[in-house]
């Protein structure tokens, strides 16, 4: 995103920020429920960025990790407790998996780590489904309630809203720091070249670990807020589909870009919307769209940026150096 | 005894299929690195494709020899074409996800263009059941059983006693050295591609009459030929086929002597363990090719 000066990059977040809570004030019941999916969306796979973007570990599970926190979340408010109680037994529970998930990791890699994600992922879901006694089975939980925050009731579609995008803000704040840490830095050194991170003394199996922990949890925080904003849930939302999507949005976006995830859960959200005028079209149109992007650009859209941010670099280096070349011709 | 014989060739039977999607799965991983996400939805739409030639009256011979050359047009020759070269230099990963896509833009055209329900689907096999060592065995199973042996046993003919198999493999095993020595590569990927299709338009003609013809169909069957092809052995064609019995038969074990609700279980942690312990698969070799 380097290209811009820093006062328009943050000129750019303000307004951006600015419409994302103006903007939506009179949307209608369903726009609203729309973009705070968009934002929960965003979230866990700004986890799952973290996971694959950074750190370079390959997970179909990110979708499990939203029905864990979902169903954290939904199991603990319908029993009395408030939301942010469950918001943090959803981290640490998804935390505690990711750790145990990312083990293979540490012995296998790339195709072999997708497939026993995926295969947790289909695992996961047959516990939603079959743990009646906890989960409700195929009945689900229902009447989830919303929380009070501040003693103010966020029952209707706008104030829900805010929760989400509040809780986009502290997520983005925190991966932000994240990836400028030591931590974020001995990610993507583990992703670019695991031997030569290790032998600068980089814990790789502790980070390889983390990097699946937090993302993770990440994918809790984003089911925790799921649960409340649909507020009924059953395993179908959950099912490996979800992890396939949360990966599509995650590589679309643009892999190991800080705002790959915001375009590609936008993508993934808001594009069917948009297309839905086409009625059963817009899934196949949005199949062919993502196959479309992918091939002009596999890195995604911010891939695009990048090359034309640093093509017009390099063109500019170039003008440059060339004055400087034709000044020193003229000195001389 | 009687029901353990039972399940084991029902099991055989699923197996063998199983076996010819994961061997399609495993050869153009071999020879172009895809992972194909959309291997199910393959096996899926060439039952589609019978049906449609049916439904403008085409007799059942006609029909299948239809889908199956539609079938090796559009996901073979028209896949590798339009989606597999023009990604295949990036990587592992964006053409993953590109065939996830895909695997949706089937489906959905699947219930679009056809139906949402469930059609039924002839049978090539006569139904009805003969009698071995005194157990009823149906014919399906045999007729499965044997079209799908068939097919395996030609293809490894193909693949290890004629010069053109042997050039196959040169293309998926050093694909610069076979250049070298004059192996047409990339035709050789091609046909790959088409071999896959084929395999797929068959194991779809031998799986519809006893699942019915569904758009959602695809996703279970993938996911069975992943399995087959990593427990197996992800590099090797002979691996994917003793994977691909292997799950069917657990599965079918897994359906009688587990619960209903964790059968679908069983091959998945089998999954795990041997990725887990044996990541090369049961068959497979340690080395892999490097690119």
């Amino acid at each position: 995103m380097s290209g811009f000066g820093t006062p328009l990059k943050i000129a750019l977040g303000l307004a951006v920020i600015a419409a994302l809570i103006i903007v939506p004030m009179n949307f209608n019941r369903y726009g609203l429920f729309i973009l705070s999916q968009w934002a929960v969306m965003t979230i866990a796979a700004m986890g799952l960025n973290l996971t694959l973007g950074y750190a370079g570990q390959v997970s179909l599970a990110q979708g499990a990790f939203v029905g864990i926190g979902a169903y954290a979340a939904a199991i603990m408010t319908t029993h009395g407790w408030p939301l942010p109680a469950a918001i943090v037994v959803a981290i640490a529970l998804s935390f505690v998996v990711g750790w145990v998930l990312g083990y293979p990791a540490l012995r296998v890699q790339h195709h072999y780590l997708a497939f026993v994600t995926l295969a947790f992922s289909t695992l996961a879901f047959l516990v939603f489904r079959n743990e009646s006694w906890l989960t409700g089975g195929i009945y689900g939980i229902s009447n989830i309630p919303r929380p009070h925050i501040f003693g103010l009731a966020t029952n209707k579609p706008l104030p829900f809203y805010y929760v989400c995008l509040g809780s986009l803000a502290i997520v983005s704040l925190a991966v932000w720091w994240l990836i400028r840490s030591p931590w974020g830095r001995a990610f993507m050194a583990l992703r670019e070249n695991p031997l030569r991170a290790q032998s600068l003394g980089i814990d790789t199996r502790r980070y390889t670990l983390m990097a699946f922990a937090i993302g993770s949890a990440l994918g809790g925080v984003a089911g925790a807020l799921y649960a409340p904003l649909t507020q009924y849930i059953d395993p179908v939302p959950f099912n490996l589909s979800l992890s396939l999507d949360l990966l599509m949005m995650v590589i679309v976006g643009g892999a190991g870009f800080y705002f790959g995830p915001f375009l590609g859960a936008m993508i993934a959200v808001l594009l069917p919307e948009w297309l839905r005028f086409t009625e059963g079209y817009y899934l196949m149109l949005y199949a062919v769209a993502v196959m479309l992007l992918l091939i002009w650009s596999p890195t995604g859209i911010l891939g695009i940026l990048d090359r034309t941010m640093a093509a017009r670099r390099t063109k500019a280096a170039s003008a440059l150096r060339a004055v400087a070349k034709s000044r020193m011709e003229t000195v001389q | 005894m009687s029901n353990l014989f039972d399940l084991l060739v029902a099991g055989l039977a699923t197996g063998a299929i199983y076996a010819l999607v994961a061997v399609g799965f495993t050869l153009l991983w071999q020879t172009s690195q895809t992972i194909n996400f959309a291997q199910g939805e393959f096996v899926m739409l060439p039952a589609f494709l019978m049906l449609a030639a049916m439904h403008v009256g085409a007799p059942l011979w006609l029909a299948i020899i239809l889908g199956i050359l539609l079938s090796m047009i559009l996901l073979g020759l028209a896949f590798k074409l339009l989606l597999v070269d023009p990604m295949m230099r990036h990587g592992v990963l964006p053409l993953a996800i590109a065939t996830m896509a895909l695997a949706i833009g089937i489906k959905e055209a699947v219930k679009q263009f056809f139906s949402a329900e469930a059609s039924p689907f002839p049978s090539i096999v006569p139904t009805g059941d003969i009698s071995i060592l005194g157990h009823a065995v149906s014919l399906q199973s045999i007729g499965v059983l044997v079209v799908a042996i068939l097919a395996v046993v030609g293809l490894t003919t193909l693949l290890n006693r004629t010069s053109l198999g042997h050039q196959m493999q040169a293309a998926a095993q050093n694909p610069t050295v076979a250049r070298i020595i004059g192996v047409p590569v990339e035709r050789m990927i091609l046909l790959t591609f088409l071999i896959n299709a084929f395999l797929v338009a068959l194991a779809s003609l031998l799986i519809t009459p006893i699942y019915l013809a569904k758009f959602s169909s695809g996703e279970v069957l993938g996911q069975a030929a992943f399995i087959a092809a990593i427990v197996g052995g992800f590099n090797q064609v002979r691996g994917a086929i003793a994977g691909g019995l292997l799950i069917g038969v657990l599965d079918n074990l897994a359906a009688s002597y587990v619960s209903t609700q964790y059968r679908a279980a069983v091959p998945l942690i089998f999954l795990i363990v041997v990725i887990l312990f044996r990541p090369q698969g049961l068959l497979g070799r340690a080395e892999e090719r490097t690119l």
